[in-house]
């Protein structure tokens, strides 16, 4: 009996390198696929997420621009004119602000002004959040700008696996996906199964099945909460943790699957919480849930104030202490609710 | 100290000491002297295409100034007086080049063939974009300043990379060239050797601010020069001299050369829009003086002293500018049907549950309100 070694499908991988691989592959598979922005090239990026796509793809393929986020955004969907497929970085989350006028006004709208007739099939990678001791205008959580913009699709993966597939699938879709990448995540490390697809983009998961607390969170913030959920079991709390993956498309179906068993919700977002995405989250949860509730929804986030110094960024963070906190104040004991002053 | 510039790879991108010109304000040939590059007076049936239309474009412009007035356009920025920059630039390009205008290339577009109404769509309000950009290869008329210059850009590298022969225009005004996408597009432009032509219609005003509040700049076209772009610059008013200009910079652009600056001094001759009170930063006196140097005016009289144009010819073109004025009277004042669902139909290809949320909300608005009036 002979044996055949199967292909090694599986491999360890950290969230940075599970995205280069999902730029090679896609670069291997599609010539129209671009890889450009500052420092991109023979540098592979300050966080070397393009590290060596030059070296084997060519100088045509992976370049360096000039420094300009409103050119090389604007360079991007003058290439989709072509045909071309470019997916650019932003290298910092508040870099890419001189790009904004260029991703509101027309990489969201372009194909909503001219009825469908021109597609943007481009990918703006944003390097996002905090806790890397970055100084300041390096640590925005920028996710609800765009989020905010309609037209825009915002992805933000939290684990090797999604950051690959997530990719894979923002390179392949005919809409714009601003894709939001956690620095923090950058250097964690795990299985990335390169052949077989996670769950499709727009598909919440459940990371930790739970029965009485549901937590949800994404990019950033699923560490975390999977590490408060562990301490809550520990004080007896049984929590369900909900990466939503995408924030655009969101997953309603499955967050509210979720509350509705467990009748409590929090949910934490890095970002600060006033007019954000976890406000947007918690008010979608109290409108579609409200008699499945025991308690209001609560919202732990980052703190009202322009991101701190490095210094200070751990207090500025939601961690969890915070999170049980939150859990602690969801009405166990019927007694009366004591609201946050986050909002 | 007085400096000279004796560089030969700056002197080859440096404009003309003054804006050339081929035909002077009275329809006579214009000497060639002290240009930077020669020009040559285009071919007889090349002028004559540009007279024609530049007569269906101004008819064309008076008419959507008339359908404001009538209520039929929510807004309407006019060009006239700007015939020589619109039609002439358009006129030298081929189907295959792409074209970036703004919301005041209005007459440009007639000129690039596409129908009248479907120009005229966005300040209708019946839609954005009423024509294929993909199509006629000529993106959405572009509201915020400047930005699609980087479009221009990176279609034009596109267009390279596809070993195409194509050029992509891209239009602004004065006032865009303060704008950080203008710098942007010609930096881009010129690292990649991109063939895209920026052309600047410099009208005087942006809005209300004249450009010497703009710039301190001698002239626009000296802005191309700090990124290593070839530029002119031209009597905007003069159909012939924006054809040869447009000429050479598509030769430059075609041959590898990388981008193209033109600054084209013309002018505004009406309001930035119908909602602009054009007495308020001008005077009449500066208006009538550029009346004197009408670009129709100025070719007819051209055409004419040389056996090129006569009263038959001349009405006959009158006569298909009246038709078009009259079609697009018509079709405007036909109450356009617009679809409420069309709101939802191109905000993602594939919609998200959420627009699909709003979608399934509108219908059921739409029932209720029919259920009413039935």
């Amino acid at each position: 009996m002979t044996t055949i070694d199967a292909p090694v499908r599986t491999s360890s991988l950290t969230f940075a390198k599970a995205i280069n691989q999902a730029l090679r592959d896609a670069m291997t598979e599609n010539d129209d696929v671009l890889v450009f922005g500052e420092d991109v090239g023979t540098l592979g990026g300050v966080f070397r997420i393009t590290d060596g796509l030059t070296r084997d793809f060519g100088e045509d393929r992976c370049f360096d621009t000039p420094l300009a986020e409103s050119g090389i955004v604007g360079f991007a969907i003058g290439l989709c004119y072509n045909g071309f497929r470019p997916v650019v970085e932003m290298q910092f989350d508040a870099f890419a602000y001189p790009a904004f006028e260029q991703i509101a006004s027309h990489v969201a709208k372009m194909h909503n002004r001219t009825a469908g007739n021109v597609t943007l099939p481009m990918v703006i990678r944003v390097p996002y959040a905090g806790g890397i001791g970055g100084v300041e205008h390096h640590c925005d959580s920028s996710e609800g700008y765009y989020a905010h913009t309609p037209g825009l699709k915002v992805y933000t993966p939290a684990t090797p696996q999604d950051a690959y597939w997530m990719l894979r699938e923002a390179i392949a879709d005919p809409d714009p996906v601003i894709f939001m990448e956690p620095k923090v995540l950058y250097w964690s490390k795990a299985d990335v199964d390169t052949e077989t697809p996670s769950a499709p983009v727009g598909q919440a998961a459940v990371r930790r099945p739970g029965k009485e607390v549901t937590l949800v969170a994404y990019g950033p913030s699923l560490p975390v909460s999977l590490k408060a959920a562990e301490a809550a079991a520990e004080e007896g709390y049984d929590v369900e943790v909900v990466d939503l993956r995408s924030i655009v498309p969101l997953d309603d179906k499955s967050v509210m699957e979720s509350v509705r068993r467990t009748g409590r919700c929090v949910v934490v977002s890095e970002a600060q919480g006033f007019a954000g995405v976890a406000g947007e989250l918690a008010s979608r949860i109290a409108e579609r849930c409200f008699h499945s509730l025991a308690a209001p929804v609560l919202r732990v986030s980052g703190l009202p104030l322009p991101y701190p110094a490095p210094m200070l960024e751990h207090t500025y963070l939601p961690g969890v202490d915070r999170i049980l906190d939150a859990i602690d104040r969801l009405q166990w004991d019927d007694e009366p609710f004591v609201g946050d002053n986050r909002g | 100290m007085q400096t000279t510039v004796h560089d030969p790879a700056i002197e080859d991108l440096l404009p003309s000491a003054r804006p050339v010109q081929l035909i002077d304000p009275t329809g006579a040939e214009v000497t060639q002297t002290g240009t930077r590059r020669p020009y040559v007076m285009p071919d007889a049936d090349r002028l004559q295409d540009v007279w024609r239309h530049m007569v269906i474009g101004r008819r064309f412009d008076l008419q959507a100034t008339a359908l404001t007035k009538q209520g039929r356009l929510a807004v309407y920025p006019s060009s006239r007086g700007q015939e020589a920059c619109q039609v002439a630039a358009v006129r030298a390009l081929t189907e295959r080049d792409w074209m970036f205008p703004t919301y005041r290339e209005s007459m440009a577009l007639v000129s690039r063939g596409i129908d009248p109404v479907e120009v005229l769509t966005l300040l209708r309000g019946s839609a954005h974009c009423g024509y294929e950009p993909m199509t006629h290869r000529t993106a959405a008329q572009c509201t915020p300043l400047a930005t699609q210059l980087v479009h221009a850009a990176g279609t034009a590298y596109g267009l390279k990379r596809r070993g195409e022969d194509s050029v992509a225009l891209g239009f602004i005004g004065d006032g865009a060239t303060s704008e950080g996408d203008f710098h942007e597009a010609l930096n881009f432009a010129a690292v990649f050797d991109a063939p895209a032509i920026f052309f600047v219609q410099n009208n005087k005003y942006a809005i209300s601010v004249p450009l010497a509040k703009q710039t301190k700049a001698p002239s626009l076209a000296y802005k191309g020069i700090g990124y290593g772009v070839a530029s002119e610059q031209v009597d905007g008013n003069d159909p012939a001299a924006v054809l040869a200009v447009m000429d050479a910079a598509l030769e430059h652009c075609r041959s590898g050369k990388g981008p193209f600056l033109v600054e084209a001094h013309t002018y505004r001759m009406d309001a930035h829009t119908n909602a602009d009170d054009a007495t308020r930063y001008r005077s009449g006196d500066e208006v009538c003086a550029w009346l004197d140097r009408d670009p129709i005016a100025r070719l007819e009289a051209y055409l004419r002293s040389r056996g090129l144009l006569n009263d038959d010819q001349a009405n006959a073109v009158r006569q298909e500018a009246e038709a078009l004025a009259s079609d697009l009277r018509d079709r405007m004042n036909a109450d356009p049907v617009v679809d409420p669902m069309s709101l939802f139909d191109n905000v993602f290809q594939s919609a998200t549950p959420q627009v699909e949320d709003a979608r399934a909300m509108v219908v059921r608005e739409l029932q209720a309100a029919d259920e009413v009036t039935r």
